[in-house]
């Protein structure tokens, strides 16, 4: 059957949108994205532009902070304001946006090396003190950018530049240490479940106090290649084997281990009220200061 | 520097609205094609300038604009938009 190009039938060529819906939240002359084929970090970014969109959120409304890593490339790209701040010191720097500015809704829109590795103790003391803030880690498992070396997230036995032999450490079950840390919300997304990711991201960009999404994102260059996984394409279609939906799910078990027969357990994890750091320190300074 | 975007774009009619495709963006990793549920898109036979086959849609009377290629897209070089009211046809 011929195709039938606008070329050949104009109907209407003034109604039809010809740029991506999403573009008013991106730099346009920043793209095409520096990220490989298949790499999850587009669509959690597309994710959280629909989010943005459909909260309707406007340019001076939010601000995006990264650190380093491929994930850090995000701040580079979104068209509000956002910044690129030092290995790991996404959160702190972040943390005195919002102080210094309540009004501003910021994310931290990092990796799992950046938060989890260098970043780990300012992860920790902003989810203690339950700032308001909502962090997004997209999780590839490895430090892509470097050319895949073991992060605090490898799991037990994955080959990595940096473990030949495969991995001997235990790595870091992210919900559970946002939960046991304090983190008011909690959920975890592969980056195929494109529409629940999208909803996580309106609920942590509307929801006050420290909430935390895990995006599991392949990273076919730095470690699939590595492990046998394939292409990106296959990755995503292992997702969709293996990803078991469920919802409050004790944050302990929900480990991420290599065998390709074991269950990613995706959902929202914890969901509760805390009052923030600020609404803590205004109730304690009311009348004093 | 911005790119002339309106001549990047190449948009097909179907019965509930347009596919747009911008094919420079596209790095071919399949998920367009491979997620969509009514195998609207298939590869494309011609190369972008990067060397990579960006999707085609092959089926347009079959899409329904669920819009999962738009968001599945990691390059946003896929999107889907609706036709004005006064132009769809529900008997179709």
């Amino acid at each position: 059957m011929p195709l039938t190009t606008l070329d050949e039938k104009p109907k209407k060529p003034q109604d039809v949108e010809t740029t991506h819906p999403m573009e008013k939240y991106l730099r346009p002359d920043r793209l095409p994205h520096i990220w490989c084929s298949g790499c999850g970090l587009g669509t959690a970014l597309n994710a959280y532009c629909h989010a943005l969109d459909d909260e309707g959120f406007g340019l001076d409304d939010f601000a995006v902070v990264s650190g380093i890593g491929c994930t850090g490339r995000v701040a580079g790209y979104v068209a509000s304001d956002s910044y690129h701040t030092t290995h790991g010191r996404a959160i702190p720097f972040a943390t005195g946006l919002k102080l210094a500015n309540p009004e501003m809704n910021v994310t931290v829109f990092s990796g799992d090396g950046d938060l989890f590795s260098i970043g780990g103790n300012h992860f920790i003391h902003a989810a203690r003190r339950n700032v308001d803030l909502s962090v997004i880690c997209v999780n590839n498992y490895t430090y892509g950018m470097t050319g895949g070396q073991v992060g605090p997230t490898t799991p037990k036995t994955a080959r990595a530049t940096t473990a030949p032999y495969g991995n001997f450490e235990r790595p870091f079950n992210l919900p559970n240490l946002a939960a046991s840390a304090g983190a008011v919300y909690v959920a975890r997304w592969t980056s195929l479940h494109v529409r629940r990711m999208k909803k996580a991201f309106q609920k942590i960009l509307t929801k006050k106090g420290f909430t935390f999404v895990e995006v599991i994102s392949p990273c076919p260059t730095g470690f699939g290649r590595k492990n046998g996984q394939g292409e990106a394409l296959d990755e995503l279609k292992s997702y969709k084997e293996r990803s078991v939906i469920r919802d409050g799910a004790d944050p302990t078990k929900v480990d991420i281990k290599m065998d390709p027969d074991s269950d990613i357990v995706v959902g929202t994890f914890v969901d509760k009220e805390k009052s923030t750091y600020s609404e803590v320190k205004e109730q304690q300074l009311a009348g004093k200061v | 520097m911005k790119v002339d975007q309106e001549e990047e774009v190449k948009s097909w009619a179907t019965d509930k609205g347009y596919i747009h495709i911008r094919k420079e963006y596209c790095k071919g990793c399949g998920s367009c094609i491979e997620f969509c549920p009514r195998d609207v898109l298939e590869e494309s036979g011609d190369l972008n300038k990067k060397g990579y086959r960006p999707p085609v849609p092959t089926a347009p009377e079959e899409c329904v604009n669920c819009g999962l290629c738009e968001r599945v897209c990691p390059d946003f070089a896929i999107w889907v938009s609706e036709k004005p009211e006064d132009e769809l046809r529900y008997d179709s």
